[in-house]
């Protein structure tokens, strides 16, 4: 749980100041001709988005920049307030697009922590098990765009292989290959369909050899060694200061896993390792994420395995639906189900904050409810958000060329930047 | 802890309330004696109107449920009354060890709270999206500006007195 064999990536802090995360030109650079500013975005393919960062370049260096976000911000938090706590479930999901069900997760686990209702089991491994799927899904995206950034085009098909087969499983579970809102409060919206669990195997028999291929192609390649390794670099220190979680931090030799040390879920019951890295650079982000793909398959199997029989969601009928049958016979179960759908369950008075560990790191949702059928305040810590902080640091002393391999490897995914 | 108001423990989570003038000073402390060394986040939360709306419902689980409430029968009831407009909280992890606190402070409409940013640098956008979207100043920010929406931008969005669907819209023609 420590931070395990500490090696020094660099001597003392390289967080700039006063405004830890933007670059100034230095004072002997300042007024110099060769100073030249670019923008580079809001719309350029390899910011994973609308990201703009304006670059101060001496030559090919990097000697100034700044982080511009907010391209894409369409205030979800606001709009949030204004649904109930059962229709603004659809939203976290569109927050980070490629973590889908790991923002899901957070949202409704704040929910029933306010409620205080119990999941049934059934529900808690499916849960783990599709944020796991989720987790191979995001870092295959990750893996797949970042390697084609260096000019790995192969890499992006096959990457986009895989993901489409997590997909699959997806649309075959949920109906809906990506924002799936198949997380209720208080546990699934169906249950697990026929079949799955036969389809699921095939995946997690399939799925580690795909991962010993793409490390085939890339791990020792020389090209990729040389365009990652002792780039972008970020010390323990320096990633715990600024806020960094996740692959980020772990690649600083931290060792540190929110499914491990403030376990949610069944993560407790279930054998992973946490994979922890200690070159503090992009190579070492790439393999952290990579291990956490193989680690994640390991979990899915267990899940499969472990997968308990019985009801998918709490029979609880002042805030689950009741089953579709009963309407047509009972006029109790038709009340509560307009009562659900029009007004909305209640939530009782409180704030509650709920971390995870999501793909991109610690992701937290704060929520505060006063009573009512809608959240009176729902905030996202999103880890892209934070992951950016970092961009100035991890740019210290770069080249241009480099900028592409360091921002990729920040893994920011810009919906959820902005929000 | 310097400028502790109050403690609060609730949803099994614990609140330290502390008076705003103060909180550089409680944060270094909790950084330094207390090892929270990574902030998580920093929220804003706007409460004007809080308790304007009464509520009622059933709340507890299907086994727990409180029946016997008066908002469980249908009466209506308020929210607990606040100190102030806003909430900004902050909260805190220990890497290693694991243990998790918020720390709140209340303000009026105005008046600055001071920035945490020399204590954990993370802190940067996290201000300046509380003051983009609340309109709260932080005292010693280096770089207070707007984040997300654009720098010319009139109020703050998620302020509770701000519509939504409250942005101008230009329409072709019409000067």
């Amino acid at each position: 749980m420590a931070v395990t064999e500490r090696r020094t990536i660099y001597e003392g802090t390289r967080i700039p100041a006063p405004v830890p995360t933007s670059l100034h030109v230095p004072a002997g650079l300042a007024d110099s001709e060769d100073i030249l500013q670019v923008n580079f975005g809001p719309n350029h393919p390899s910011t994973h988005g609308v990201l703009r960062l304006v670059v101060d370049l001496s030559g090919e260096r990097v000697v100034g920049l700044r982080a511009v976000i907010g391209y894409l911000h369409t205030g979800f938090e606001k709009n949030m307030e204004q649904k109930t706590w059962w229709k603004a479930i659809t939203y976290p999901e569109r927050i980070d697009y490629v973590s889908f069900q790991n923002n899901e997760l957070v949202f409704v686990l704040a929910i029933e922590k306010l409620l205080g209702i119990e999941v049934p089991p059934k529900a808690t491994w499916m849960r783990m098990l599709l944020c796991e799927l989720n987790r191979i899904h995001s870092h295959l995206v990750f893996l797949a765009t970042s390697a084609l950034e260096l000019g790995a085009i192969s890499m992006f098909w096959y990457g986009m292989r895989e993901r489409d087969q997590v997909l699959d499983l997806s649309e075959l579970v949920t109906g809906m290959r990506m924002h799936t809102r198949y997380f209720q409060a208080g546990g699934l919206a169906e249950d697990v369909p026929r079949g799955f669990d036969a389809e699921c195997r095939k995946f997690v028999e399939w799925m580690p050899k795909a991962i010993d291929e793409y490390e085939a192609m890339l791990t020792r390649n020389e090209i990729w060694l040389e365009r990652t390794r002792g780039i972008g670099l970020l010390s323990a220190d320096d990633a715990i200061a600024l806020g960094q979680s996740g692959p980020v931090l772990r690649a600083s030799g931290v060792d540190w896993d929110n499914r491990r040390d403030q376990p949610y879920l069944a993560y407790p019951n279930v054998d992973f390792r946490v994979p922890v890295y200690h070159g503090g650079d992009v190579y070492d982000r790439y393999r952290v994420r990579m291990d956490e793909m193989r680690e994640s398959v390991r979990i899915i199997e267990q899940c499969l395995d472990a997968m308990p029989e019985g009801p998918w969601i709490a029979d609880d009928r002042k805030v689950v639906l009741p089953p579709r049958h009963e309407l047509h016979t009972s006029m109790e179960s038709l009340i509560h189900h307009f009562k659900i759908v029009t007004e909305g369950y209640r939530v009782p008075e409180g704030e509650v904050y709920v971390t995870i560990e999501s793909p991109r790191g610690e992701l937290g949702c704060y929520v505060v409810s006063d009573g009512g059928p809608k959240p009176w305040r729902v905030k996202f810590r999103a880890p892209s958000f934070v992951a950016l902080e970092a961009t100035a640091t991890c740019m210290t002393d770069s080249m241009i060329a480099d900028m592409i391999a360091i921002v990729g490897s920040l893994d920011s995914v810009m919906g959820e930047v902005d929000r | 802890m310097p400028g502790l108001v109050e403690r609060v423990d609730a949803y099994g989570e614990t609140t330290l309330v502390v008076d705003p003038a103060r909180l550089a000073e409680a944060c270094t402390h909790l950084r330094d004696e207390g090892r929270f060394n990574f902030l998580s986040d920093i929220t804003a939360v706007d409460y004007l109107g809080w308790g304007g709306r009464e509520v009622a419902g059933y709340y507890g689980t299907a086994a727990g449920r409180d029946l016997g409430s008066q908002s469980a029968q249908g009466f209506a009831r308020t929210p607990a009354p606040k100190p102030a407009r806003f909430a900004v909280n902050y909260h805190l992890l220990q890497i290693p060890g694991g243990e998790v606190v918020r720390v709140q402070v209340w303000v009026d409409d105005g008046q600055s709270v001071p920035s945490v940013i020399e204590i954990w640098p993370t802190a940067d956008w996290h201000e300046r999206e509380a003051y983009d979207m609340m309109g709260i100043p932080f005292d010693g920010h280096p770089n207070l500006r707007r984040i997300l929406m654009e720098d010319d931008w009139e109020g703050h969005p998620l302020r509770k007195d701000y519509p939504i669907g409250g942005e101008p819209v230009r329409f072709s023609g019409a000067e």
